[in-house]
């Protein structure tokens, strides 16, 4: 996929879906199943009044929510029911965690009350649901569920992996006209969810609007180094060599952020936070396929000392040119914070009006 | 007698599922599913060991930094590595952090909806209790919503991002704190000091940590504020007896909380038998004879084997069965404060075994006795002191690490040859609490806390006293079977 544009729009767009926002406001049902829950509790970290205020206001009626909601059991299948048999209007159905397929093909590594399994009932659901929404990248891709041998079977609702498929194959489109929307991320970020719910609210989201696997454009047009505090550490090539080392993460410590579609260090986490503010790397999570990249995540894989990975729309060439001439400018102060933990030598002072 | 099949159980973490076995409006058995498993301890197999860091915190949305914490302190075990003192304050802190959040969400948004149910329309309290605490539409989960977000900003400083952070390393954090940062997370515990002071409590933390016997929780009780929302809780506790409900074996486990190299804040043991007891970690076996998993043997978990056996006859949940010496223990908060010497909880226990109510007491009693905790450990924070240490390749080696996340003890158990990872093992807290019937025919902690509730028959719905037992757990499905 490297070789293709992300920002174009797709292929074969398709009509937009349905205009406008419904009076009654527009009825969510939320499922859980190959995760963690934690892009449910990654939500609950959104930065607004309160989320319940917010979705109301948004015309969002969150009629369940296995986290949040006050049904449980019986009254919780009936509402689940009342959607995949069409008495309640399903407009958007989000997913959390992956489908799993197995064993075999059974569904059985996920059953619900009744014996059936969850793989089913999603399938079912998928088919009355005006909007398709896969949170996290087990929804979307299969993600970490998916990962080592794969042992459930697990795959996202319309990817595998990087592939097109999944559970409900390449042609699939949700009763509005839209494929899945795949808000991928491990876990996602809250306002990631919020906004593109905000948007299809609105009856705004068009297929233009998604990116080449199906993200969201409103934050996988960014790449992770955008706005990254280490930036300074990038540009003269000072490099991190154990973890809580400030600085630039890509040469040693497998950061990917160079490469990686997301915002996360332009709308921040958790306040002020980011994985490379936490001293971490870029591990890819907004990717299909980040749960196995062939290497160890802390290590950057390179081939006669250069980074295979390199930064994005960046020729190799200039790369290694730029490289070579920024690591032989690196300043004192910045060639030694790299390799610390806090600032050992801070900025000079200039005395005189900065120009 | 009739059998009734009640899920899918929500407002816990994952997937449930409970069979009730009624006899005479009574639970005469229980049996408890966990309808869901991923292989986590599959998919580690073969992996680098520093890429436990990776997936184990995917485990679990809610104990991400408990489940990273249990993996790097078996990494540093195996890699015979001590983190530096900041690093291990950090640490605290970020775990300490998680903790806390999970008592307050499990508090606000898991179990109190369960009292604004119409099933308690009849109750002289029903109507303050629907105001306050009805799941989305009540007072408290809109002003608690956005408290917890503000807390968890604690997170940005300490881990980058909850959850899934890999700030948690081997030999310490990876995130060295500089001076301002201190004085922001000093400024967000006092917010959320403040708000637990005004709002949870109506008191001082101090004054709610030296409640010492349960005669003195309902006599304070009774000198506070109704709308302080502990309080409430207790009157409605009082008033359905939530004391008697939920006793399960009256075993409890904590491997120990919060240590700072030599002493934890709350101490590791077992209590049994009315007494504290030395915890024997090397007795710990996981049967799995009602497990969807092959195996005939129990094994101890750093021999332990994880293959799913879909077809097993006799089996009904994913979820092995843990046990100590052969023997059911219950873990959680109330474990853990009854073997760090809690003198409430200790006496609530005394009184009427474990319950409902204690459990929920426990709770609040940490988080009234971890934020003055936190508040000592971030002043010990030295910023231009060392934070990590630099871990080394692994060849060839074995770790444990213990660690006790809101709901109970979780332990990893690694075993590395030829560089990668040959076998992990992991068991929950849930593992243990909710685990199924093992080879001696003897059920798990819920299985035996549901036996006697009163359970409608005519009723659609799941009788509240299951809901309320269940609940008191602060149940981690997605961890129970990973």
């Amino acid at each position: 996929m490297s070789e293709v544009s992300r920002n174009a729009p797709h292929p074969n767009p398709l009509p937009p879906a349905g205009e406008g926002t419904n009076a009654e406001g527009l009825n969510l049902l939320w499922l859980q199943s190959g995760g963690c829950g934690g892009c449910t509790l990654s939500l609950l970290n959104a930065d607004c009044r309160n989320l319940f205020d917010t979705f109301k206001g948004l015309g969002i009626n969150v009629l369940w929510h296995p986290t949040l909601s006050e049904q449980s059991a019986d009254e919780a299948r009936a509402i689940i029911d009342s959607c995949a048999s069409g008495a309640t209007r399903l407009d958007i159905l989000c997913l959390e965690g992956a489908v799993l397929k197995g064993p075999f093909g059974s569904g059985g590594f996920h059953k619900t009350t009744g014996n059936d399994s969850m793989m089913s009932l999603i399938e079912s659901l998928c088919k009355v649901a005006r909007h398709t929404v896969a949170v996290g990248s087990c929804a979307a891709f299969g993600g970490v569920t998916a990962g080592g041998s794969n042992p459930t079977d697990a795959c996202g609702l319309q990817y595998d992996d990087d592939s097109q498929g999944g559970l409900l194959g390449e042609d699939y489109r949700a009763a509005g006209g839209l494929p899945v929307l795949n808000i991928a991320g491990c876990p996602i970020h809250p306002h990631w969810v919020v906004e593109t719910l905000a948007s299809l609210a609105a009856g705004e989201l068009r297929e233009e609007h998604l990116d080449v696997f199906r993200r969201p454009r409103i934050y996988a047009d960014h790449l992770v180094h955008h706005g990254c505090t280490r930036n300074e550490f990038y540009e003269f090539k000072a490099s991190a060599h154990k973890p809580s080392d400030l600085g630039c993460l890509m040469e040693n410590m497998g950061c990917k952020g160079t490469q990686v579609h997301a915002d996360c260090n332009i709308r921040l986490w958790n306040g002020e936070g980011s994985c490379l503010r936490g001293g971490y790397a870029c591990i890819a999570c907004t990717e299909p396929g980040f749960e196995e990249p062939g290497h160890a995540f802390g290590v950057t894989p390179k081939i006669a000392g250069i980074p295979i990975g390199l930064p994005t729309d960046m020729p190799k060439a200039w790369f290694v040119a730029l490289a070579a001439l920024s690591k032989s400018a690196t300043p004192k102060r910045v060639k030694e914070n790299a390799v610390a933990d806090h600032q050992v030598i801070t900025p000079v002072s200039k005395r005189t009006r900065l120009k | 007698m009739t059998r009734r099949i009640i899920g899918p159980f929500n407002r816990v973490e994952g997937d449930l599922e409970v069979t009730l076995d009624i006899e005479s409006g009574r639970v005469a058995a229980a049996y408890v599913n966990s309808p869901m498993y991923r292989g986590f301890e599959q998919i580690l197999q073969g992996k680098h060991p520093l890429d436990a860091l990776v997936y184990v915190p995917r485990i679990c949305g809610i104990c991400s930094v408990a489940q990273s914490a249990a993996s790097a302190q078996a990494l540093a075990q195996a890699m015979g590595l001590q983190a530096p003192q900041n690093g291990r304050l950090a640490a605290n802190l970020t775990l300490a952090a998680e903790n806390l959040a999970d008592h307050l969400s499990h508090f606000y948004l898991f179990f109190m909806p369960d009292f604004a149910r119409d099933g308690y329309a009849d109750r002289l309290w029903f109507a303050a209790a629907q105001a306050r605490f009805k799941a989305v539409t009540g007072t408290a989960a809109a002003e608690v919503l956005p408290v917890r977000a503000k807390f968890m900003n604690v997170m940005g400083y300490l881990a980058g991002k909850w959850p899934h952070t890999l700030s948690l390393q081997p030999g310490g954090s990876a995130r060295a704190l500089e001076e301002a940062e201190k004085l922001r997370l000093k400024i967000l515990l006092t917010e959320f000091r403040v708000f637990l002071e005004r709002i949870l409590f109506g008191d001082s933390l101090q004054a709610v940590a030296a409640l010492d016997s349960e005669a003195a929780l309902w006599a304070w009780m009774e000198s506070r504020s109704h709308r302080a929302d502990f309080a409430h809780f207790l009157s409605i506790a009082r008033d359905l007896e939530l004391q008697q409900m939920g006793r399960a074996t009256d075993r409890f486990m904590s491997y120990g909380a919060y240590s700072d190299g030599e002493t934890a804040l709350f101490q590791s043991g077992l209590w049994a038998d009315g007494k504290l007891q030395v915890l024997d970690v090397s007795a710990i076996r996981e049967d799995v004879t009602s497990s969807w998993m092959a195996g005939d043997n129990a094994l101890a978990p750093d021999e332990g084997e994880t293959l799913p056996q879909p077809d097993k006859q006799g089996a009904y949940s994913w979820c092995k069965a843990p046990r100590l010496s052969g023997q059911v223990v219950e873990t959680g908060a109330l474990a853990r404060q009854m073997v760090a010497g809690h003198p409430l909880v200790r006496d609530m226990v005394a009184h009427h075994g474990g319950s409902v109510l204690a459990r929920v007491v426990a709770r609040m009693l940490e988080l009234a006795l971890v934020i003055p905790a936190m508040e000592n450990w971030l002043k010990q924070i030295q910023p231009g002191a060392p934070f990590c240490v630099q871990a080394h390749e692994l060849e060839e080696g074995r770790g444990v690490g213990l660690i006790e996340a809101a709901r109970g003890g979780l332990g990893h158990w690694l075993d590395v040859r030829g560089g990668n990872i040959h076998n992990y093992q992991i068991i929950a807290p849930t593992t243990w609490n909710f685990s199924p019937r093992d080879a001696a025919g003897e059920p798990g902690a819920l299985e035996q806390a549901l036996v006697g509730l009163v359970a409608d028959e005519g009723r659609n719905t799941a009788p509240l006293a299951v809901q309320h037992v269940v609940r008191s757990f602060d149940p981690c499905m997605v961890c129970t079977v990973h």
